[in-house]
Formats: structure tokens, C-alpha cells, sequence
């Protein structure tokens, strides 16, 4: 019982979290610096920013991951990081070679103020960028939002290098918001099969789930080219998975170069997916080719086999908001119930989101949004209100053996398995994997608790 | 729309200088927002008749971070639109950060936006140049024009100077220039020749003299401008023409700041010629 200290009883708290459910802004504009091809992500802070960061990444993952530091001292704190970060530009591009470098602020840096825009003009008037080479850029106090936030403003830090030619490139831009390497693998094979030519940004796979080859590459196959980012701006359009992801990056192609945008969900489960392929299909001015719908058939194939066992199982959602909205779409759609639904990244709009996705639901949902809502607020609901399954990231997993409820590992961090990297669960072959994930757990519970007489074969 | 900020030594005269000059700018009928830039939210004091406003900061931390412009933007003198950045209590926390936070707040709701329809949006910033936050209204993209509240006293000319250090450094990557010294008069002997001569020296102009006039003392009793508490005084009608030159204003420089022994010797020189 680790968690034994968490009381029953919900007290009103005005100014304490525990145990988030969000972290640092950096590690998000940091994984999504990863997916820009030969880039080397760079924290503008002191080390140890940059070295937890990579740590976390590099524990979901089981990649290394290269990045640079400011590495401010006492010095650099009082007379700005100006002069560090142009040293280090210049000995990033001339030791590691990397096509980009992206940096993102700190806490430290962006207390004291310290101008992105101003600091690389100056790097690049004297000489420390190479020609052909660049340097991109985002905001990333983490005192604002959470790693979602870094996540979309580094994605917006892409976005604004588009540099339009005039010339239409017959291409449709596709964010895809923070997912795991097999799902942008996934959302390019779906685009593809629909006879979309896209540019898929970030793009981390192939950078964060390559083969071991024998040889280390500093700089994967995988990633966005920073030529492809400048012709975004050509795009015949842009489709933003995920408004807390990706649209604000999806919007500033729209409102600055005229490229019009989408905002949908993130493909998780058969309705999200579903609005996807058929916004692809409109681009692609084409019907759905038979492999798509296929794999839609296959998932429909599975929800109604084993209907019975999801329906009007208790699920409570710990994750981020793009994320959670998909996936209480799906589970409500597989008659489950959820709950209580958590995450630490603000917004009153995701609460309304998912009170209008339960709002047919026999009972009132539980959410909340924002940095007091916590693992241990979710901990506290699931003991008023206990529940089947329990979906979230490693940390759920104190809960889950506390409570001893089945638990599917989802969302970032996953510090203790594998597979994310390698298997998608967005698009419908994701939405199957969702559903055996689900099922196991669900169905190992079954077989523990089955008493002798009623321990059954076939399920 | 033109994005003005307002700089110069504490206690020179900035946000008197700013609001009366603003009025003056309405009476022209031009649409303003004026943004206050100073933890003790006093800024538009006597646009609003009073300081009532609750401050972008202060709304943020009891509101959090779902904040509508409604809630933050007040209506004064003449249809401007008044925001006061607020910040900390003295002596803690850090009025820097304040001024990044707000900015960055009131451009993703959208005040600076073609449909509110503003001609102007002037940045009231507190004293120095202090840190990286204060430069935040001189950033790329934000404040284009500078103008310097100063006098012919040695101190507020010495800030004057400090200030145009900060805009070269940024107006060599970005947009912004040095619009001109506004002299709001102390009465120093050689006045006006002098801040001419700096203006002059630094590669800008005075572009205007605001003299000494007690109505501007009595206006601020009653939470007023000038130009609302008396609009026939002689001194509503300086502001009247210090709002017309910068409505007409052409010569936008990158400042080239003194070395400080310059600047003693300017002070000698005019000082000496009086004596």
C-alpha cells in the first residue's frame, strides 16, 4: 500500500498538486524537435533542465537522446544567456553538424527574459549558422501550461519557417500531435493508402524507434526535412490532430500564408478515425480504397464480438487532452463508462468537451483539468467511486495495485514496457490493439478471481 | 496600427506625459490602448478617473489561465482602451516576468487584433531597462517607436542614454527605432538647448518640449488629464501639439548612445554657458 496515506475524504486544495498528472513544457518541445530530420534539440537553461528531459525521453523510449545545454551558471543568470546560447550555436554546428538546431527556453531563461528571435539573428550575422543550415525555435516557460504546451509551441516553432514560393505543391500538411513513433508510421501509411501526398510533422518515426543497425547514427533516416517545413507554406491544406496539440501551429499556416486548416481529434478509436479517413478522402477527391475499410471492418468485427465484455465497465482516464477526448469517444462507443477523467494540462474547454461526449451517460462524469487535478485527485474519485480499468501512464500504476484494479499502460510517460514505440493505436489496426490491451487485462482479471467451478475455457 | 512605448527614468513623467498625450491623440480621433507596464498599476489612472482596475496579473492569479480580454481591458477617457499589467508587491517576486506574461496575454487573446480597430497601442514601461523583461514591449514584432521621457537633469539624461543602449541592441535585429526625446520640463537652466543637443548627439530629436505648468498637478488631483479637467489651458494645448508630432512624426533612428564621459562633458558644457 504506497499510497496508503491518500484519505477517502476530498478536501477542497487551493494551492498544492500531488503527484502531477503533467510534466515540463522543454520535454515536450524536445520530443517534438526530434522529429525534424538532423536536428539536435538544444535547452536554453542551466544542465539540469536538459538533463532530466532527456532522461525521461530516453526512459520511454529506450533511445538515447542528444541534445544540447545552455548550461547557465550564476554568471548567466544575472547578465542574460545571450552569450551562451551564441557559444553554443556555434560549437553545436561545428561538432555535431546537425542540418537544425531547435532550441527551447527554460524556467531561468524565460524569467530573465532572454529573446530567442533577437539571440539567433544575432548568431546567424556573425557567421555561426552555416549557410543551408538553421536554427528554430519555441517558448517553453514550464510554469505555463505543461508538456503539451512545449509540445505545440516547438510544433509551431516549425511551422513558422514555411517560406511559400507561390507555387502550390499539391501536398497536404498533417500534424499529428504528440503520438508515438508507430502512429505517425501509422497516420502515413493510412495517408498513403487514401492517395494523399502529406507532410507529416513532427515526424519522430524512424528517429525514435529505428533498428539497431551496428552502426550509431547521431542523426537518424527518420524526421521532417527542414526543406519540407519551408514548403508548408505551399500546402494545399492542413490537418491538425488534436486542438491542444497541434492547431495552433495548423492556424498560423492559415492566418500568415493562406493554407486552410482542419482541427479534428486525434485518430484514437473507430469515430475519430473515421472523421480522419474521410477528411482524407475529401483531399484526395477519391473513394476509401478497400484496405482502409477493411481495417474498419476488422474493428468493427472485434467491438461487436466481444461487446459484452466492455459494456458498462468503469474506466478511469488519467492523460493529456487531445488524447483523452479521442479515447473517451471510443470507450463510450464500446459501451463502457468513463468515469473520472484527469489531466494536468489546463483548459475549461476540455472539461466541456467531455461532459458533451458522456452527456448520454446514465450518471455525471467526473473531470477536471488543470495543475489540481491530480493522480491523487484521480486516486480519491476511483476510492469514492471505484472502477473496472484504469487507463493512464506508469505512475497510474501505484493506484492500480493499491485499489488492485486492471490497469493499460497509455499515454507518455511509460517507463516500464515496451511496445509503445513499435505498435500504433491510433487508426483502426491502433483501435484493435486498444481493444486487446483492454480485453486482456479485463479478461486476466476474470480468470484470477474465476472460482474453480466457473474458471473457464473459452471466453 | 502603430505600437508606441514609452520609456524613461522613474518619476520623469511617463504615464502623466503618456495619458495627457493620449487624450490628445483621441481628440484627434484616433482609436487607442493604452498599456500600463508598471507593478503599481497606475498607468491610467486618469484615463479611468481613478485606479480601479484590476491588473492582467492579478486577474490571472485569481482566474488562472482562462482569461477573456473583457477581463482585463477597461474603457477610458475618449473610447481608449486601458490595460495595466500590474506585478508584484515591492520587494518581491519579479516585475519583468510580469510585463513577458502580459504582453504575451493580451497578443494570443487577441487585443492587438485588425478587428479591434486601434490606431495606436502605447507601452507604458516602468523606469530602466532593468532586465530582459523590460525590453518585452521592444521585442521584434511588438513596439516599433520609442519615444524617451527625459530632462535636463543629469540623472534622467544618464537613463535616457542607458535606454537608448537597450533599443540598439534589439533594433539590430528587429523593427524597432527611437521615435525622439520628449523633454518634459524641470525648469534646469539651458533646457531645451541642451536635450537638443543629446537628441542631436545621439542621432534623434526633441520632439517637443513639454514645459513646467501646475495644471498638470491639479488635473492629477482630480483623476484627470489636462486636456479632460481643463481643456482651454495653455498646457492642454502642449499635449494637444506633442500628440500631433507624434501623429506626424517621420524620423524613426537606431539610436547611437554617449559614452559617459560624452555625456559629463554635454552636461559641462551647457552647465558652464549658464554660469
Amino acid at each position: 500500500m504506497l499510497l496508503r496515506h491518500t484519505p477517502t475524504e476530498i478536501a477542497d486544495r487551493s494551492a498544492l498538486t500531488i503527484n502531477p498528472a503533467k510534466t515540463c513544457q522543454p520535454i515536450g518541445a524536445m520530443y517534438a524537435a526530434l522529429g525534424v530530420h538532423g536536428c539536435l534539440p538544444h535547452s536554453h537553461g542551466s544542465q539540469g533542465c536538459c538533463a532530466y528531459h532527456r532522461s525521461t525521453l530516453t526512459r520511454h523510449y529506450k533511445e538515447p537522446i542528444s541534445a544540447g545545454t545552455s548550461s547557465f551558471t550564476e554568471g548567466a543568470s544575472v547578465f542574460g544567456g545571450q552569450a551562451n546560447l551564441l557559444q553554443a550555436i556555434n560549437n553545436i554546428f561545428t561538432v555535431y553538424e546537425p542540418e537544425v538546431i531547435a532550441v527551447h527556453t527554460t524556467c531561468l531563461s524565460e524569467t530573465i527574459g532572454d529573446d530567442l528571435p533577437q539571440i539567433t539573428d544575432k548568431a546567424r550575422k556573425q557567421g555561426s549558422i552555416p549557410d543551408g543550415k538553421d536554427v528554430i525555435y519555441a517558448n517553453t516557460p514550464s510554469y505555463v501550461g505543461s508538456h503539451v504546451t512545449g509540445f505545440a509551441n516547438m510544433v509551431k516553432g516549425m511551422a513558422q519557417v514555411a517560406a511559400p514560393t507561390g507555387v502550390k505543391n499539391g501536398k497536404v500538411n498533417v500534424i499529428p500531435g504528440w503520438v508515438e513513433p508507430a502512429d505517425m508510421e501509422e497516420i502515413k501509411r493510412l495517408a498513403a493508402l487514401a492517395g494523399v501526398e502529406i507532410i507529416l510533422f513532427p515526424d519522430t518515426s524512424g528517429v525514435l524507434n529505428g533498428p539497431m543497425s551496428g552502426h550509431y547514427h547521431m542523426y537518424p533516416e527518420g524526421g521532417v526535412t527542414m526543406d519540407e517545413l519551408r514548403s508548408t507554406g505551399d500546402s494545399i491544406g492542413t490537418l491538425a490532430l488534436g486542438e491542444w496539440c497541434s492547431a495552433d501551429a495548423a492556424r498560423y499556416l492559415d492566418s500568415t500564408h493562406k493554407v486552410p486548416c482542419r482541427v479534428l481529434d486525434m485518430p484514437f478509436g473507430l469515430q475519430a478515425t473515421d472523421r480522419f479517413v474521410d477528411a482524407l478522402r475529401t483531399l484526395a477527391g477519391r473513394s476509401v480504397p478497400d484496405e482502409i475499410t477493411n481495417e474498419r471492418g476488422q474493428l468493427v468485427d472485434m467491438i461487436s464480438d466481444m461487446h459484452q465484455y466492455f459494456y458498462q465497465k468503469k474506466v478511469a482516464l488519467v492523460g493529456d487532452p487531445d488524447q483523452l477526448i479521442a479515447m473517451t469517444e471510443f470507450l463510450v462507443s464500446l459501451d463502457m463508462w468513463p468515469v473520472h477523467v484527469v489531466t494536468g494540462t489546463p483548459g475549461k474547454k476540455f472539461e466541456e468537451r467531455i461532459r458533451e461526449l458522456t452527456a448520454d451517460l446514465p450518471y455525471e462524469v467526473n473531470v477536471k483539468a488543470g495543475s489540481e487535478s491530480d493522480m491523487f485527485l484521480l486516486h480519491q474519485w476511483i476510492k469514492n467511486g471505484s472502477v473496472d480499468l484504469i487507463m493512464g501512464n506508469t505512475y497510474c500504476k501505484y493506484i492500480a495495485r493499491d485499489e488492485d484494479i486492471p490497469y493499460v499502460r497509455w499515454g507518455f510517460p511509460i517507463l516500464d514496457r515496451v511496445g509503445h514505440q513499435y505498435f500504433p493505436t491510433v487508426g483502426y489496426k491502433g483501435g484493435l490493439r486498444l481493444l486487446e490491451k483492454i480485453l486482456n487485462v479485463l479478461l486476466d482479471r476474470t480468470d484470477r478471481d474465476a472460482p474453480e467451478q466457473s474458471f473457464e475455457l473459452v471466453l | 496600427m502603430r505600437k508606441v512605448a514609452i520609456y524613461g527614468k522613474g518619476g520623469i513623467g511617463k504615464s502623466t506625459t503618456t495619458q495627457n498625450t493620449v487624450a490628445g491623440l483621441v481628440e484627434m480621433d484616433r482609436k487607442v490602448m493604452v498599456v500600463g507596464c508598471d507593478p503599481k498599476a497606475d498607468s491610467t489612472r486618469l484615463l479611468l478617473g481613478g485606479l480601479a482596475q484590476k491588473s492582467v496579473l492579478d486577474t490571472l492569479r485569481e482566474e488562472g489561465e482562462d482569461v477573456e480580454l473583457e477581463d482585463i481591458r477597461k474603457g477610458g477617457f475618449g473610447g481608449t482602451w486601458c490595460v495595466e499589467s500590474g506585478g508584484p508587491e515591492p520587494g518581491v517576486g519579479c516585475a519583468g516576468r510580469g510585463i513577458i506574461t502580459s504582453i504575451n496575454m493580451l497578443e494570443s487573446l487577441g487585443a492587438y487584433e485588425e478587428s479591434e480597430g486601434l490606431d495606436y497601442a502605447f507601452y507604458d514601461v516602468l523606469g530602466d531597462v532593468v532586465c530582459g523583461g523590460f525590453a518585452m514591449p521592444i521585442r521584434d514584432g511588438k513596439a516599433e517607436e520609442i519615444y524617451i521621457v527625459c530632462s535636463g537633469e543629469m540623472m534622467a539624461m544618464y537613463a535616457a542614454n542607458n535606454i537608448c543602449k537597450g533599443i540598439m541592441k534589439y533594433a539590430q535585429s528587429g523593427n524597432v527605432r527611437l521615435g525622439g526625446l520628449i523633454c518634459n520640463s524641470r525648469n534646469v537652466d539651458n533646457e531645451r538647448e541642451m536635450i537638443e543637443e543629446l537628441a542631436r548627439k545621439i542621432g534623434t530629436q526633441m520632439i517637443y518640449f513639454v514645459p513646467r505648468d501646475n495644471d498638470v498637478q491639479r488635473a492629477e488631483i482630480n483623476r484627470q488629464t489636462v486636456i479632460e479637467w481643463k481643456p482651454d489651458a495653455p498646457q492642454a494645448d502642449h499635449y494637444r501639439n506633442l500628440a500631433k508630432a507624434i501623429d506626424e512624426n517621420e524620423m524613426f533612428v537606431i539610436p547611437s548612445p554617449l559614452e559617459i564621459e560624452e555625456l559629463e562633458q554635454l552636461l559641462l558644457d551647457f552647465g558652464l554657458l549658464a554660469a
